[in-house]
């Protein structure tokens, strides 16, 4: 019973923050004074295209439709919710008309994941363990200098470091590209590794970064875990150090560090499109960039929304997966 | 048996030392239930941690005097062994176990009772077997082994306690203390697991220790009783005649505060609360609060006498 | 101890900073913000003490003015936010019910919203046209969720202690103990979110700056930074107009996050101090 509802609770919560977010991206264009149609036209009549004024209209007419900017306002959210949640189609690319910009999502997004997934694993791992030895043994030099190091590189921006390491890797040592081109054919040995080569510093400065936050938040946690009485306990009951480090301390500590990555998500997700964006790294961030530079109206709106979904989706991912870990969720 | 000869230890604070426990000599015999009263703030949990060992560099407690030595039949031929005081030796657990207070604080809340179970257990008898041995011990507390596949916030809070109680016991150690091991449980589960708790003795033959406000509890369990007031043990002796006739005026106060089923006449109990440990009053401690003292109280401090057989108080006048 | 020295250690650099966004801009020998008045691409010397950029710009007096910039719109941002999250999450804590549901739901939609693509929708919606007080309220709309969500915690907690119950049942009005009772208790609390939130603010607002999306008539770290980086500061090797900008950022970042920690250590030690 508590899980049905515990899972209920998340949906529904889910589904709000979806409708919450795609009609923040429904509103913000129509709050502004342009019209993002004339715009567009005036963008593409100042790039030198000649058009007769029955092109331009025909021209109006499918943009207005395309932007669903016809009827009253109500009936154009109720096509954009239809539209997005249930098709998901943004419609044509202008830019790289006529591909859809589903499909230039759909390329983009295992980019994105696999960078963001692959540095928050890494990330989370290491700075928790990190963190927990810190807090555990807060005296030590080792600690000390590690918690210095945490707290001089956690409040560094995402792109400050990027443009710091890419200064370093590629101008003053150039080992590690600056840009990604990716070579070999998919899925090859040469792919992958190539894959890998260019993801390195983008991934290298979100894990930097991420690492001294999870530090410094985890030597917060597990100092007070291990104050807790059931810890004082165990010890009382002669428990090795390493049997109470592990199964007392760390595993309390660690269960408030998944529900604090739930929180995060947006932070990093954020962080990660504009590292994306100064290594040119092909995922959802440097999609929005390009969007945004070239005024792609229906790939912007599809790309913001689409982070919108994405990063709703994986928070309630970790709310679903919680209760399987927590025993005191499942049984509330 | 354990005995504690002059033991006087405390905190250190930022102004000072402050003994929690000063000058008290008590020896624990086998085969009894000591209770050990007295209000908050006496010096009851301070106790409970000095006989289990638990003092020294890597605790906020310190003995600053005194001694205190475990002597068990059977084990190292009854040779006396100091009480840990720097660490907790590794298999103190199997000769002294601990029920603490607060069942749902000092469980592991994400690990199942029978892990935890287990894990105080000495490695040579885990492994195959000890489930069900472990259960068939839990039935004697009513408890059914389902208790070991569950989480601590899955047990009501008796059950929890009588899981602990069972923790304590399964080891059959020399000698299980009791902190508080009832409070905060209604009258009726308190009453069970205090006749849990003596029968695991009868059976066990060992020592325990109770220490609890209620005096209550003590006259429902304890062979002997020990009075504490403000560190100082002011009152010892069996516990039935302890109760008919109080030799100290504290006592006597903290036995004329519990209420009786019948007798609507307000309780007397005692006026004021215990000084504090930092700055306690001159000679008997207990003076500033008591319907008898005289002037001599407050100059000279009484020492803990035989004033009938088997029976100790620290009062000059009675 | 540690606390009191990292709150010292952060302080004074963030004096720096107030010195050098607050006080120099108004000594500045003429507006850094105006296109070649100065000889470009000079190296540092007595003249130009962190030499000229590429545009004829005084790096040293345009770095004042783009502190100063950031400085005030991350404390207006911090503040507004920090206000309005305490307000909000006072109100949900203290009114509970139906209030409190409908609070904590819009605080977590918004917790859960990526702030930096909706920001980003907007910025290249208004096309450079953006103004920092803009881009300041749309700050406030993505930071307020953090302490209200946090107050609410501590709001539900103290409902229950025991001289909140006292001066509800010495008559005091709701807003009186709110006012009177509770806020003085959360004030440390409000402080450092107050400093956490500036750092927060100027993370995002140079990360919108760096990729160009952010006000392009204003100077502010981030833009020093864009202006660098697309006229090429890195591959010509001009390391004092693109160095003193990421300088600058780091520093001022490890100041606040100082501060920040400072006073939270403080805090811990005082409710330390106050329970032994």
């Amino acid at each position: 019973m508590g899980v049905v509802a515990y899972i209920a609770g998340r949906l529904v919560a889910y589904v709000l923050v979806i409708l919450v977010g795609i009609t923040t991206v429904f509103v913000v264009p129509r709050l502004l004074p342009t019209n993002p149609v004339e715009a567009m036209l005036g963008k593409l009549t100042s790039q030198g295209a000649y058009m007769d004024p029955v092109q331009v209209d025909a021209l109006r007419r499918s943009l207005t439709d395309a932007f669903g900017l016809h009827g009253s306002v109500l009936a154009q959210y109720g096509r954009f919710l239809h539209r997005v949640l249930l098709t998901g189609d943004f419609g044509p690319s202008f830019a790289m008309y006529p591909t859809p910009v589903s499909t230039l999502i759909r390329e983009a997004l295992p980019w994105t994941f696999g960078l963001l997934l692959t540095s928050t694993l890494i990330a989370w791992t290491l700075g928790n363990l990190v963190g927990l030895l810190i807090g555990l043994y807060p005296n030590r030099t080792s600690s000390r200098a590690m918690e210095a190091v945490a707290v001089c590189i956690y409040p560094i921006p995402y792109y400050v470091l990027a443009l710091v390491l890419s200064i370093f890797f590629s101008y003053i040592w150039p080992i590690f590209p600056l840009t990604t081109t990716v070579q070999g054919a998919p899925w090859t040995l040469d792919f992958v590794g190539s894959v890998i080569w260019n993801s390195f510093l983008p991934a290298l400065s979100i894990i930097i970064v991420v690492f001294g936050w999870w530090v410094i938040s985890m030597k917060a946690l597990s100092q007070t875990v291990v104050q807790e009485p059931f810890v004082h306990y165990a010890r009382l009951r002669g428990l090795s150090e390493t049997r109470v480090l592990g199964a007392y301390v760390a595993r309390n500590a660690m269960l408030t560090q998944v529900t604090v990555l739930a929180l995060q998500l947006g932070l990093m997700f954020s962080g990660s499109l504009v590292c994306e964006i100064l290594f040119a790294y092909p995922g959802i961030g440097s999609l929005l960039y390009s969007a945004v530079v070239q005024g792609d109206y229906n790939l912007l709106m599809g790309t913001v929304a689409l982070s919108i979904v994405a990063v709703a989706t994986a928070t309630l991912a970790i709310d679903l997966l919680y209760p399987l870990i927590d025993p005191r969720v499942r049984y509330r | 048996m354990i005995t504690l000869d002059g033991v006087r230890a405390g905190y250190d604070t930022p102004s000072g030392f402050v003994a929690a426990v000063d000058g008290v000599s008590l020896t624990l015999a086998d085969h009894e239930i000591l209770g050990v009263a007295g209000e908050s703030g006496c010096g009851k949990s301070t106790l409970v941690r000095l006989i289990y060992g638990e003092f020294g560099a890597r605790t906020p407690l310190r003995l600053a005097s005194g001694s205190i030595a475990a002597r068990f039949p059977g084990a190292d031929g009854g040779a006396p062994i100091a009480v840990p005081g720097e660490r907790l030796r590794a298999h103190w657990w199997d000769l002294v176990t601990y029920v603490p207070q607060g069942s749902m604080s000092v469980l592991n809340p994400v690990m199942r009772i029978g892990a935890q179970f287990v894990d105080a257990l000495p490695g040579r008898r885990r492994g195959h077997g000890m489930d069900a041995e472990i259960a068939a011990f839990l039935a004697e507390f009513d408890l059914d082994s389902q208790v070991l596949r569950a989480y601590p916030h899955q047990l009501s809070g008796g059950m929890r306690q009588r899981v602990l109680v069972a923790m304590a016991a399964f080891v059959h150690p020399r000698v299980i203390l009791a902190d508080e091991p009832t409070t905060a449980l209604d009258v009726v589960v308190q009453k069970r697991i205090l006749i849990l708790l003596r029968q695991v003795q009868r059976r066990q033959r060992n020592s325990v220790v109770i220490v609890s406000h209620d005096l209550g509890v003590h006259y429902q369990v304890a062979d002997r009783l020990a009075v504490l007031y403000a560190g100082k043990l002011i009152e010892i002796g069996p516990t039935d005649p302890v109760f008919a006739r109080p030799l100290h005026p504290y006592t006597q106060g903290l036995i004329e505060a519990i209420p009786r089923v019948g007798d609507d006449q307000p309780r007397g109990g005692i006026e004021g609360r215990p000084p504090d440990l930092a700055a306690p009053p001159p000679g008997c401690r207990f003076h500033p609060r008591c319907r008898e003292a005289r002037a001599l109280c407050a100059r000279a401090e009484p020492a803990l006498e035989e004033k009938a057989a088997g029976r100790f108080a620290a009062c000059h006048f009675r | 101890m540690r606390g009191s020295g990292r709150l010292a250690a952060g302080l004074s650099m963030m004096a720096v900073f107030a010195v050098l966004g607050f006080g120099l801009p108004w000594f500045a020998p003429n507006d850094p913000r105006q296109w070649q008045t100065v000889p470009r691409n000079r190296l540092p010397s007595f003249a130009h003490l962190l030499g000229t950029t590429n545009l004829g710009q005084d790096t040293f007096w345009l770095l004042t003015w783009a502190i100063r910039n950031s400085l005030m719109l991350g404390i207006s941002v911090a503040f507004l936010a920090t206000l309005i999250g305490v307000l909000i999450g006072l109100t949900a804590g203290y009114r509970g019910g139906a209030t409190d549901r409908v609070l904590s739901f819009v605080m977590d939609s918004f917790l859960c919203l990526p702030g930096l693509p909706v920001l980003i929708l907007l910025a290249s919606l208004l096309q450079g046209s953006a103004s920092l007080p803009l881009i300041a309220v749309v700050l406030v709309l993505f930071n307020w969720p953090f302490p209200a969500r946090q107050i609410r915690a501590v709001a539900l907690s103290m409902r229950e202690r025991e001289f909140v119950h006292v001066a509800w049942f010495s008559g005091e009005s709701g807003l009186r103990i709110i006012t009177r009772q509770i806020f003085p208790y959360l004030r440390p609390w409000a402080v450092a979110n107050l400093v956490n939130t500036v750092l927060v603010t100027l993370a995002v607002e140079t990360s919108l700056a760096v990729i160009g999306f952010s006000s392009a008539q204003q100077a502010t770290l981030g833009t020093m930074i864009y202006w660098a980086v697309k006229y090429q500061a890195l591959l010509a090797g001009r390391w004092w107009w693109i160095g003193p900008p990421v300088v600058a950022i780091i520093v001022l970042f490890i100041g606040l996050f100082l501060v920040g920690s400072g006073l939270e250590l403080r805090r811990a030690a005082s409710r330390g101090r106050s329970i032994a």
